[in-house]
C-alpha cells in the first residue's frame, strides 16, 4: 500500500534498531512512556519491541480515550437513552462494550434502548436531520484529536438550525493527564513518546514544561512502526547527549503551533470543566471540556436530567495503576482471568488501544520472540 | 518469585481459562453473540452443545458426520440475514447456497442436495423474492446441487428485514478425505485458498455511510472444485480444512490451534489481500484477518505435499489465488502468532466484539 508500506520497512527498522542499540548506555535501564493509546496499539500490532534492546521498557500511558471514561458516565448516558422518549444515542463502535455499573451500551441495546454506532459526529447530525421526530444524542469522547470534529458538528448544527440534536460531552485534555502521571510518586520515567494526533491540534509548545521543569525528553511521534522506532532513537540520542528537549518526529503532520482553526472551533463550542473524573486516575482539575454557554441548546447535560452517577471502580480492577504505568497489565489481579476482552471489568481491556487489551491480544508473542526466532529459523 | 515467574503463572491461568468449557452467563443475547468470535462460542458451547449433546455435534466442525446405510454423510445448516440483501458480487440467495455447500466441501463431502426455508417480511416486493429465487437456482446449478425441499413463512412488517434464508445441505463424505484436526502436527503448512477480506469489505461498502469508494466484489463462490482438485492431488496429506467465514482467517486458525494442540505462525506478508481491501481496512482500523469471507477456505497440508496442493488449488478458478501463509509449530500450543510485515511478532487471537454485524 503506497504511503503506508514505506513506514513499515523492516530494512529501515534494522538500521534504527542498530542506532538505538549503539547509543544505549550499558547497564542502564530505560523507562519511556508512550502517552497515546494509538502508539500502544501500533507497538503491539507490529511487534516494535522486537527491535529494542532489553534495557528499554515501554510503559503505556493514559492516552486511550475509551479507557479513561468512568463507569458513571456510561450509566448517565444509558439513563438518558432509556428514559427519554424517541431518543437515539449514537457513539463510536469501541464504546459499545465499555462496562458501566448497569452493563454496557450493547446490553442497554439488548434491553431495548436505541443505540447506534456512527463513524463521525457528522453522521449523528445527519441522523438527526433524517429523523426530525426523534432526538439524536452523540456521546462524544476523545482527547484534543477528536474534539475538533465534535466542535465543527456543533457549529454546523447551530448554523443549520437543527433542534433535535445534542452532544453528551466527555472530551478530555492531555496535559493535565500527563501532569497527574508525573505527580504520581510510584513511577520514574526517563522520557515521553509524545502523542502525535493530539499534537496536530495543540502543537508542540504545550509540552515545553516537561523538558524545562521536569528535565525529561519528549519526542512527538507518528503512528507507523518506523515513526515509533525513530522517536525512540531520538530519545536515546537526547539522553546520551544529556539533553532534555521537545522534539517533533511527526513533522510531516504536526506543526509547532498546532491547528489554529481547530483550536478556534474548540474554543467557540466548549469550555473547560472545573473538574472531571477519570477512570482510575480520580478527579483531575481542568482536565475536560463541556459544551459552551453559546451552544447550551446542544448540551445533553443541560437538556436532559442527568443522574450524575458516581460508580466506584470495581475493587479488583487496577486500571488506575495500569493507566499511570505503575503496574504492567499482567500484574493486575484480574488480568486475563476475570477481566478479558470479551468480559472486561476495566476499560483498559475494552478498547484495542487499551494497554490490557493490546497486551492480552499481542503481548505474549513479544516475550516469546527469542525462543520463536530460534525455532522458526532452524 | 521473579517477575518472569509471576508472568508465567498469569499466562498459565489465562491458558486454562481459554481452554475451559465455555459458559453462557450473559443476561441477554447481544449482537456480539452473532459475530462468530468468542461470544458466539460461549453461546453455542454454553447453551446449544450441552442441550443437544451427541458425538456428531461435539467436534463443532462445519458439518456433522452421520452414517446412513453404512455410508458416512455430512449434514449442515446455515441461516442468512445479510444486509443489504444485494451487494457487489452476490446477494442473499447466492450466499445461502454457497455458505452451505462450502461447509460440506471443507468437511470433505461433495455437496448433493440442499433445502431452503424463507422468512419473508410483509410488504417485500415480489421482484425481490423472484430475483433471490433465481439467484439461488443459478448458484445451486453452479454448485451442482438440487434444492429438494423448502418452506416459506411471512412475518409482520418490521419483524424481519425483507428476507432471511436458511439452507440445509447433505453430501457423501469423499473417500479421499482423511480430515481430522488431531492429525495436524508441527512442520505442516497452512494455505489460504485466495485473497481474503473481499466479502466483508464489499458488504461494508455496499451499506454506504462510510463514504469510501472502491470496487470490491464479494468472493462468494462454491469451493468444492478447489477441494476436489486438492483431494485428488494430495489425498490423506490434506489434514484439515475450514471455510473462513465470520471471524475470518484469524478465528478459524485459533480454533485449529486449540483443537490440534499446536501453535501456528502466520506470515503476514504472505497473506493475500487486494490493495483496495487492505486500504479500506486500514482506514477503518479493521484487520483483514478478522474479516468474513464466503468463498475462501484455510487448509493444512503435510509439508511434502505443499507444492502439489498449491498447484492443484490454483488449477481451478476458485483457488487460483491460493498461497502458503504459515507454519504449524509445537510451541506455544493453542496459540496463533503473526510475523508482522514490519519484521516483529504479535499474538493473533480470536475475534472479540463485532466489527460488522449481519455479514451473512
Amino acid at each position: 500500500m503506497k504511503y503506508v508500506d514505506e513506514y513499515r520497512d523492516p530494512e529501515l527498522a534494522r538500521h534504527l534498531a542498530q542506532r538505538i542499540a549503539e547509543r544505549v548506555e550499558p547497564g542502564r535501564h530505560y523507562k519511556f512512556m508512550e502517552v497515546c493509546g494509538g502508539h500502544t496499539h501500533a507497538i503491539y500490532r507490529y511487534g516494535v519491541q522486537d527491535y529494542l534492546p532489553e534495557a528499554i521498557e515501554l510503559v503505556h500511558g493514559p492516552g486511550c480515550p475509551v479507557c479513561v471514561i468512568p463507569m458513571g458516565r456510561i450509566d448517565d448516558a444509558t439513563a438518558i437513552a432509556e428514559s427519554e422518549q424517541d431518543m437515539i444515542l449514537t457513539c463510536f463502535g469501541d464504546l459499545m462494550r465499555v462496562p458501566g455499573g448497569r452493563g454496557s451500551f450493547l446490553d442497554a441495546r439488548a434491553r431495548g434502548a436505541d443505540i447506534r454506532v456512527v463513524y463521525s459526529p457528522l453522521d449523528a447530525l445527519r441522523l438527526a436531520v433524517d429523523n426530525p421526530d426523534r432526538h439524536v444524542m452523540f456521546y462524544a469522547i476523545g482527547f484534543e484529536t477528536t474534539a475538533p470534529s465534535t466542535a465543527l458538528t456543533l457549529q454546523r448544527a447551530k448554523a443549520d438550525g437543527v433542534t433535535n440534536f445534542s452532544v453528551f460531552c466527555n472530551h478530555v485534555t492531555i496535559i493535565p493527564a500527563i501532569k497527574a502521571i508525573l505527580d504520581s510518586p510510584d513511577l520514574r520515567l526517563d522520557a515521553f513518546i509524545g502523542p502525535g494526533h493530539v499534537s496536530t491540534v495543540i502543537g508542540n509548545r504545550p509540552y515545553e514544561w516537561i523538558s524545562r521543569d521536569e528535565e525529561l525528553p519528549i519526542v512527538v511521534a507518528g503512528f507507523e512502526p518506523l515513526d515509533l522506532l525513530e522517536s525512540i532513537a531520538m530519545i536515546v540520542d537526547q539522553l546520551a547527549d544529556g539533553r532534555a528537549e521537545v522534539e517533533n518526529q511527526y513533522a510531516r503532520v504536526v506543526r509547532d503551533d498546532g491547528n489554529p482553526v481547530a483550536l478556534r472551533a474548540i474554543a467557540d463550542t466548549m469550555t473547560l470543566r472545573p473538574w472531571f473524573e477519570w477512570r482510575g486516575l480520580g478527579s483531575i482539575k481542568h482536565s475536560a471540556l463541556q459544551v459552551s454557554e453559546r451552544y447550551a441548546d446542544f448540551d445533553a447535560e443541560r437538556r436532559f436530567s442527568v443522574p450524575g452517577v458516581r460508580v466506584a471502580d470495581p475493587k479488583a480492577c487496577q486500571c488506575g495503576e495500569v493507566l499511570k504505568g505503575v503496574l504492567k497489565p499482567w500484574e493486575c489481579k484480574v488480568f486475563g482471568t476475570a477481566c478479558t476482552p470479551e468480559t472486561p471489568i476495566g476499560t483498559c481491556m475494552v478498547s484495542s488501544e487499551g494497554a490490557c487489551a493490546a497486551y492480552y491480544n499481542f503481548g505474549k508473542a513479544a516475550r516469546q520472540r527469542v525462543e520463536l526466532k530460534v525455532k522458526t529459523h532452524t | 518469585m521473579t517477575d518472569r515467574d509471576i508472568e508465567e503463572r498469569v499466562e498459565a491461568r489465562i491458558e486454562q481459562r481459554r481452554r475451559a468449557a465455555q459458559r453462557f452467563s450473559d443476561e441477554r443475547v447481544t449482537m456480539a453473540h452473532g459475530a462468530g468470535g468468542k461470544a458466539s462460542r460461549k453461546l453455542v458451547e454454553g447453551v446449544f452443545v450441552p442441550a443437544f449433546a451427541n458425538p456428531a455435534l461435539v467436534t463443532l466442525g462445519d458439518a456433522g458426520i452421520i452414517e446412513i446405510a453404512g455410508a458416512p454423510v455430512a449434514m449442515t445448516t446455515d441461516a442468512f440475514v445479510v444486509t443489504p440483501i444485494c451487494f457487489p458480487g452476490g446477494s442473499i440467495g447466492e450466499l445461502a447456497v454457497n455458505g452451505t455447500v462450502n461447509d460440506l466441501a471443507v468437511s470433505g463431502a461433495r455437496p448433493l442436495a440442499i433445502t431452503a426455508s424463507f422468512i419473508l417480511e410483509e410488504g417485500v416486493t415480489a421482484d425481490v423474492v423472484r430475483a433471490e429465487a433465481a439467484a439461488m437456482a443459478a448458484a445451486a446449478a453452479a454448485a451442482g446441487v438440487s434444492v429438494v425441499a423448502g418452506d416459506t413463512k411471512v412475518v409482520e412488517r418490521g419483524k424481519a428485514d425483507q428476507m432471511y434464508v436458511t439452507t440445509t445441505g447433505i453430501g457423501v463424505l469423499d473417500a479421499r478425505a482423511q480430515l481430522d484436526a488431531t492429525t495436524v502436527r508441527p512442520g505442516d503448512r497452512v494455505i489460504v485458498s485466495g485473497r481474503i477480506g473481499d466479502h466483508g469489505v464489499a458488504i461494508m461498502l455496499a451499506r454506504g455511510g462510510l463514504e469510501i469508494e472502491a470496487d470490491v466484489i464479494s468472493d462468494t463462490a462454491p469451493v468444492w472444485p478447489a477441494v476436489d482438485a486438492l483431494l485428488d492431488a494430495c489425498g490423506a496429506s490434506v489434514r484439515w480444512m475450514r471455510d473462513a467465514t465470520r471471524g475470518g482467517v484469524a478465528t478459524v486458525l485459533n480454533e485449529l490451534a486449540l483443537a490440534a494442540e499446536v501453535g501456528i505462525v502466520l506470515d503476514e506478508h504472505a497473506v493475500p489481500v487486494q490493495p483496495a481491501v487492505g486500504a479500506a481496512c486500514e482506514l477503518l482500523g479493521i484487520d483483514p484477518l478478522y474479516v468474513a469471507n464466503e468463498g475462501r477456505f484455510v487448509v493444512v497440508v503435510a509439508a511434502d505435499a505443499v507444492d502439489a496442493a498449491l498447484a492443484a488449488m490454483r488449477s481451478v478458478t476458485v483457488g487460483d489465488g491460493a498461497a502458503v501463509v504459515g507454519d504449524v509449530v509445537a510451541d506455544p500450543p493453542g496459540r496463533v502468532l503473526g510475523r508482522t510485515t514490519f519484521g516483529g511478532h504479535r499474538m493473533i487471537d480470536m475475534l472479540v466484539g463485532d466489527p460488522l454485524p449481519r455479514i451473512c
